[in-house]
């Protein structure tokens, strides 16, 4: 493994670890260039991840205190977690399902197709999706997703199977077991999947794909990576001339130290890399790093969710198998007749025991509840993700009072759901139900949003400098050697599941990165 | 000695109680209230009525019929233990009980079923009830023998996960075509 000197201003300092920080270090190191990959969390493994929802969420989870508040439910059920993210080496790809899906055309021009939603902050994205196509293409086959490059489906499970007898039995056609970053068959070094059930425990199969085991030891062999893991950046600190010359990090042993950087790139998720350039703010960007526009933290989405659970009066025992083992589609494309703009897919959803208690009626007690409970067998669920509106107040902003463990505000996070959030949501409760009707659920059970997993947008895209914090390509507008790598960056939210487009967005911007160093361009 | 000897006696019956009382609760599905002193006497930070007192409140929270209160009092220890090392959280349980004992004038561990269900309806908003709810679906839920007797199996791993073990084993609706659920490989 490299080790770079602190001085060293040659290197590209990389903050998180992720789907697009973790991305990005091993394409960087695969063209030549030096980096320094910095990650708050620690290290673990396959083998030391366990089977057991608290304590992968105690080993795994971004833990440090955050705030909330808005109109929006999670604030009340759960006001100290906001997200459910992971403070630990590969980031939230650890913790995450797989569905991997590309955005739809429309999407990234939604301030054109949607026009002007009276409360929404719409942009179009400055990027195409005939640009993105080919780095799609890349993601796809880096990442093995089932269903691309004459990779098969992988089987579904029960829960799928409750899923594909009702969605076609209300007439939905696209149905299927999902586009996933799950390996059917043995591919690219890592096993096929052993149907486990514990996805978002961290993969103990290494199945699923994950900058952890996928990416990060491919960067390490071209011996041109340096990692240092339990190292959070506290500061992203710049000269005279608005170019960033290091970041400021407490190393596991809280000792302050800093690191030279020739380029800086963030993807800490969407609330921390907000906090982080609000938290570096300067005489010369007094509102934040990067923030002449006043947009970093802004647009904060979280996509539009909930699920729905249907009761049956036979097993169906959800929890083997794949978390999101299929999906129905027929709702995700543009159809303004519903009632609303954007679509939602559906994609299948289980929790263990212990985590259907906490999060299938939060605030819930009494024996109605424990009798739903003891139903627990006989549960098939249902995960509703779509589109939700950017709004400018939506907002992860820094607390006035409160400090976390290195005297640095902790961020709020506030969200308000638009009228068009509502409207989707009530309408997906209604179809989730159906699809379970049709096939004898006893009884529905509409689930409120749980702590956001999909955090996007407080580092918007923008084509101009005063509607957005980078451009295109993830720079920022303010900085040239500044760049924003993780689902930040989203203009928009669109219906996909964000992991897929942060992975193609880490490709394409590596090339950038890599052809702008050569001319000397940064 | 004869104080020793009452101690004696007492344990003894007690002992004797709670086998029975388990026996029953086992063939009966009835839960009993058993052994109770002697549960009490191992708390830390509670005293024996705060301790009753929160015992009765958990089974009121997520009351299982098949689930005796041995599983209830774990609910009641772990709140004990973290009372132990947290000051907030001792003071959130003694002013808490000190409340639901007040709301009806009489004690909350004396109160009929339906009316310990009212008191809880009247504070729960409270950071108290919050705090012995959150607590609770954690030691309740994650109690691994509550998983059994819910039908939970929890790790797979040990089994080589659910490809060669039921994954996709339900049989009352017919399965996908393939072209949407593939074989397994």
């Amino acid at each position: 493994m490299a080790r770079y000197d602190y001085n060293d201003d040659s290197v590209v300092v990389i903050v998180g670890s992720g789907a697009g920080g973790g991305t990005l270090a091993n394409e960087l190191c695969q063209k030549g260039l030096k980096v320094v990959l910095l990650e708050a969390g620690a290290a673990q493994s396959p083998a030391t991840f366990r089977n057991d929802e608290w304590f992968a969420f105690n080993q795994l989870a971004w833990l440090d205190k955050r705030t909330t508040s808005g109109s929006w439910r999670v604030a009340r059920d759960f006001p100290n977690l906001p997200a459910w993210t992971c403070k630990t080496l590969g980031g939230t790809t650890v913790h995450w399902a797989g569905a991997s899906l590309r955005f739809q055309e429309h999407e990234l021009k939604a301030r054109t197709v949607y026009s002007n939603i009276q409360g929404a902050n719409l942009l179009d994205w400055p990027v195409t999706l005939e640009e993105l196509h080919p780095y799609y293409a890349k993601a796809e086959d880096k990442l093995g997703v089932t269903r691309t490059n004459d990779i098969p489906g992988l089987p579904g499970n029960n829960n799928f199977k409750v899923m594909y007898s009702g969605a076609t039995r209300v007439g939905y056609k696209t149905v299927h077991t999902g586009r996933m970053a799950i390996n059917s068959r043995a591919r690219d070094d890592r096993s096929a999947c052993w149907q486990l059930g514990f996805c978002f425990q961290g993969c103990k199969s290494g199945a699923k794909w994950s900058t952890l085991y996928a990416e990060i030891p491919k960067a390490q062999e071209t011996g041109r990576l340096d990692l240092r893991t339990q190292s959070q950046v506290l500061q992203v600190q710049h000269d005279k001339n608005a170019k960033v010359t290091s970041v400021l990090y407490a190393d596991k042993d809280r000792k302050q130290i800093r690191q030279r950087a020739r380029v800086v790139c963030l993807a800490c998720n969407s609330i921390e890399t907000a906090r982080l350039l609000l938290n570096s703010h300067s005489s010369t960007f007094p509102q934040g790093l990067a923030n002449s526009s006043g947009e970093v933290g802004k647009n904060y989405m979280r996509h539009t969710t909930g699920s729905v659970f249907g009761i049956f009066k036979r097993p169906v025992h959800m929890y083997r198998g794949t978390v999101m083992a299929g999906i129905i589609q027929d709702e995700a494309g543009l159809n303004t007749k519903r009632g609303f703009t954007g679509g939602f897919e559906m994609e299948t959803i289980s929790l263990g025991l212990p985590f259907a208690a906490a999060f299938l009626s939060p605030g819930a007690w009494g024996r109605d509840y424990t009798r739903l409970l003891e139903q627990y067998n006989k549960l098939a669920g249902l995960w509703i993700v779509g589109e939700d509106m950017p709004q400018s107040r939506n907002a992860v902003t820094l607390h006035s009072t409160e400090r976390d463990q290195f005297g640095l505000p902790i961020p709020n996070v506030h969200y308000d759901d638009h009228a068009n959030d509502l409207a989707m949501r009530k309408y997906a409760y209604h179809r989730g139900a159906a699809v379970y009707d049709a096939v004898g659920a006893v009884e529905t059970v509409e689930v409120p949003p749980y702590p956001s997993t999909h955090n996007m947008g407080t580092c918007r895209m923008s084509a101009n400098a005063r509607d957005g914090v980078c451009n295109k390509w993830g720079q920022a507008h303010d900085i040239k050697n500044l760049f924003i790598s993780d689902g930040s960056q989203f203009t928009t939210s669109g219906a996909e599941n964000p992991t897929l487009t942060i992975v193609t967005l880490a490709i394409r911007q590596a090339e950038y990165i890599a052809s702008e160093s050569s001319r000397r361009n940064i | 000695m004869t104080k020793v000897k009452k101690l004696k006696r007492r344990e003894f019956l007690q002992k004797g109680a709670l086998v029975v009382a388990g026996a029953a609760a086992f063939a009966s599905g009835v839960t009993v209230v058993a052994g109770a002193e002697q549960w009490t006497s191992g708390l830390k930070t509670l005293n024996p009525h705060q301790g009753q007192t929160l015992l009765a409140m958990s089974r009121q929270m997520f009351p299982h019929p098949q689930l005796d209160d041995s599983y209830y009092i774990k609910v009641v220890q772990d709140l004990d233990a973290d009372a132990g090392t947290k000051t907030e959280t001792a003071r959130l349980l003694r002013e808490g009980v000190a409340r639901l004992d007040g709301v009806k004038r009489a004690k909350f561990v004396t109160l009929p079923p339906t009316a310990q269900i009212a008191v809880l309806k009247e504070i729960d908003r409270t950071d108290f009830f919050t705090k012995i709810r959150n607590s609770e679906l954690v030691s309740l839920y994650n109690n691994h023998d509550v998983w059994k007797k819910l039908g939970y199996p929890g790790a797979s791993y040990s089994i080589g996960g659910y490809l060669h073990h039921g994954f996709n084993d339900l049989n009352w609706l017919p399965d996908p075509p393939e072209s949407a659920s593939p074989k397994p490989a």
